[in-house]
């Protein structure tokens, strides 16, 4: 990570470094221009008539028109403006935002999409937003609690175990106190495996993916187990309440914003505060600031007095706890029942918004809400009849993944003792 | 750095163990492993025990569970059949583990190599077998190959990170399954439902055991499992490409200063790993299923990394392990039968074998008499 101060090497390394550079501008410029052709080529000369996006419902208080956009020549314009982006890219000075132009150029590719998509018809645009940050939330809480345990140097595997197990505990102890007794019990159980998992890496020195993918397993098999074998003859120990919205008052009458932030269950605005406590304790706070070094180098931290042990266990615990609460949100949050591998893989994509947010909460939650917005769009997309298969709508978010993490997030570093048990001497 | 350090005494101790096994590595090697299994299956009846089974029916299905899996020629064949894929499959994880990759996309691999292998199976009437079953394979392992070389190419060419980038790879595998299976020229005639053309008799990996009854499934698969086992045990240790796998693996920088080819390496060993889940998928559907169908793979990669993490990376402990993990299926499938215990239960004993097996240290903690006292300091 570091280079030694050799004149010769270095300046080699360096060069190469900047032919790298120059060939991810060169890559990403060769991007852009392929959207500016799609844009321009599909999009744009596909597309007759006005695309209608309704912004606000028929009874809000501050309604807002319709946004008419004539679809051709927006897409047109788009077209242009990518082109612009692209050719930027190989010229003097491309360097300097790569990152931030290919970002743009995806964003603005997406809105050309959904115009063309529209083209003629109305599409409600407050409601896939909101469904965007519904479908967020437990990809945040899943990478957020990838953040708190990675920072302190556990890979944590196990998210999507927890988040079942969230779900599970929440839709029984949901079905027999109700829906406090069920989050609270929840979040527990979060913890328990959290603590578990601490356990396994730091006391008995399991290797780490072996430890998360026992956690999974085993969930994944008690749970399922249960629901099999217990559930189908007792029925009322699988009917949970679930947690309605709470409304703010007057936030909620805003416009677009009112929908997405401000009309939402317990769960949505949980996980925007954990965000931010996570954030602020992180980067801000001695514990945080020691819980970091953990992460980076634990002999260091160890001989400044730091207890690398506690640190550990009480970060994966507390971190187990936030895919508890996550994980309820699964059942007490939306359906109100459990079903067999409810989370379908949801863990591991928050995963991977923890690494495609660098390893840092707000990213994370960046992170979370393209996955969420990607889902949202292709189930409202559905509603408008394209000719594109849907198959494909589902996949272009993780191909969009990829390529954004292969030209954006590519070079992001995990905390530099991820992944190893630290050995007291 | 500790790492270093730490590479070194590992070295040493293992030089040593291999120089004189002492009564630890023997322990580690066959008590603690028949140990996880007994304490497992202990465990597993508690657990039957809280969900309200009662005494007997434990005793049933636990005797379900043993002749269902090695108790009768049918059982062992079953118990092979399922062992064919998870060995497959682990094998390829396994060699990721060992070239420093984590590999968790073996799911969308077998699935892509499965839908070649199937469409090559049925698009190709009049070839003699000897030719059309190779065939299929062969364009099954190269479908999942490809498929995984692009993690591992977007690892070597932009750092992009092989986890999250095989996790998106099985979601698209996913979704690119479900359209082909409604295509025309694969989906079967007269269906409404995705399901493909079944394969033809010559792409059928051929049935061993039908000589002596025709309901055993054991296929030819078989020694195809065992040449795999073979092969990557060469591959890894005798030959220059496997030293450099595992180089790379232990110790990246240095591999990288004695002169080895870091990208190219990467790109290999994610090629050669999803080529095996690929080969897992061909065998799936022209050994066992004859066809494609949505979700076939049925989470043998995702079973497959437990298989190579329980194997700890070597082949011929993946093997085991994946005969382990068979047997169990066969045996899980004979007690839902036989004395009506879901099937999932077997989930959870597999899990707590694995954390078992991985945790030595756990189970000389819970069970302090049996095991030496001494251990070799280097591990402390």
């Amino acid at each position: 990570m570091t280079s030694t101060p050799i004149s010769g090497p270095v300046a080699q390394k360096g060069k190469k470094l900047d032919t790298t550079k120059v060939r991810q501008a060169h890559v990403t410029g060769w991007i852009l221009l392929g959207l500016a052709v799609l844009a321009a080529v599909v999009f744009g000369a596909g597309s007759e008539g006005t695309a209608t996006f309704r912004l606000s419902r028929p009874n809000d208080p501050w309604a807002l028109p319709d946004l008419l956009i004539p679809a051709a020549a927006f897409n047109y314009l788009v077209a242009a403006v990518l082109a612009f982006l692209g050719v930027r890219q190989f010229l003097r000075g491309g360097l300097r935002w790569t990152s931030l132009s290919l970002g743009l150029g995806m964003a603005l590719a997406v809105a050309a999409f959904l115009v063309w998509a529209t083209a003629g018809k109305g599409f409600s645009l407050t409601g896939m937003l909101q469904a965007t940050v519904v479908a967020a939330v437990p990809i945040t809480l899943g990478g957020l609690a990838g953040v708190l345990s990675e920072r302190v140097g556990v890979v944590n595997i196990a998210i999507e175990g927890m988040l079942l197990a969230g779900a599970f505990t929440g839709a029984l102890l949901g079905s027999l106190v109700g829906g406090i007794g069920g989050l609270v019990a929840a979040v527990v159980i979060g913890g328990m495996f959290g603590f578990i998992l601490a356990a396994l890496v730091v006391t008995y020195r399991v290797d780490q993916i072996i430890a998360g993918v026992v956690i999974n397993l085993f969930v994944l098999g008690v749970t399922s187990y249960v629901s099999s074998q217990v559930y189908s003859e007792h029925r009322f120990l699988n009917n949970a309440p679930i947690f309605s919205p709470i409304r703010i008052p007057v936030l909620a009458d805003l416009p677009v914003l009112g929908p997405m932030l401000f009309q939402q269950n317990l769960f949505v605005y949980g996980a925007i505060v954990m965000v931010a406590v996570a954030t602020y304790y992180l980067f801000h706070t001695r514990m945080g600031l020691r819980a970091r070094s953990v992460g980076e180098h634990p002999r260091a931290a160890d001989t400044l007095g730091i207890n690398v042990y506690r640190t550990r266990y009480i970060n994966v615990t507390v971190a187990g706890m936030v895919a508890g609460f996550g994980g309820a949100w699964f059942t007490l949050g939306s359906v109100g029942r459990f079903d067999e591998n409810m989370t379908n893989g949801l863990g591991y994509i928050g995963l991977a918004a923890m690494i495609f947010g660098r390893w840092h909460p707000v990213g994370a939650l960046m992170a979370a809400l393209i996955f969420g917005f990607a889902n949202s769009l292709q189930q409202k997309l559905a509603l408008l009849n394209t000719p594109i298969p849907s198959e494909f709508l589902a996949m272009a978010p993780y191909i969009a993944t990829i390529v954004l993490v292969a030209g954006v997030v590519g070079r992001a570093r995990a905390p530099a003792a991820d992944g190893e048990a630290y050995v007291k001497e | 750095m500790s790492g270093n350090k730490r590479q070194t005494d590992g070295m040493y101790e293992s030089l040593l163990r291999r120089a004189a096994p002492d009564r630890t590595a023997w322990e580690d090697l066959v008590v603690v492993p028949i140990f996880a299994v007994v304490v497992a299956l202990l465990l597993g009846a508690v657990a039957m025990l809280a969900t309200n089974v009662d005494l007997a029916t434990v005793g049933r299905s636990y005797v379900a569970l043993v002749s269902g899996s090695v108790g009768s020629f049918n059982a062992i064949s079953e118990t092979l059949t399922s062992a064919i894929p998870l060995t497959l499959a682990g094998l390829g994880i396994a060699l990721g583990f060992r070239a420093g990759m984590f590999n968790i996309g073996a799911e969308g691999q077998l699935l892509i190599g499965g839908m070649a292998a199937v469409i090559t199976g049925f698009s190709l009437p009049g070839l003699p077998m000897i030719v059309h079953v190779p065939l299929v394979l062969l364009v099954g392992a190269l479908a999942g190959g490809l498929y995984a070389a692009i993690a591992g190419w977007l690892r070597a060419a932009t750092g992009a990170h092989e986890v999250i980038s095989t996790i998106m790879l099985n979601l698209i595998a996913y979704r690119l399954v479900d359209y082909l299976l409604r295509l025309d020229f694969i989906q079967r005639e007269g269906r409404s439902d995705p399901i493909s053309k079944s394969v033809l008799e010559s792409a059928e990996l051929p049935r061993l055991l039908t000589w002596l009854d025709p309901n055993l499934r054991l296929h030819a698969g078989v020694f195809l499992m065992i040449g795999a086992v073979i092969f990557i045990h060469w591959l890894l240790f005798k030959t220059r490409l496997g030293f450099e796998f595992r180089a790379s693996g232990e110790n990246p920088e240095a591999a990288r200063y004695a002169g080895m080819r870091a990208g190219l390496v990467i790109v290999l060993a994610m090629g050669l790993a999803g080529a095996l889940a690929g080969l897992a998928g061909a065998n799936q559907v022209s050994g066992v299923l004859g066809r494609a169908s949505p979700g076939f793979s049925a989470g043998i990669g995702f079973d497959a990394i437990a298989v190579a993490l329980l194997g700890r990376s070597h082949p011929w402990g993946v093997l085991l392990a994946g005969l382990l993990f068979g047997a169990l299926e066969a045996g899980g499938r004979q007690m839902q039968v036989d004395a009506g215990v879901s099937i999932d239960l077997i989930g959870i004993i597999q899990a707590l074998i694995i954390v078992f097996i991985a945790a030595p240290l756990l189970v000389r903690a819970l069970f302090p008499w049996g095991f030496s006292k001494a251990r070799p300091s280097a591990k402390e």
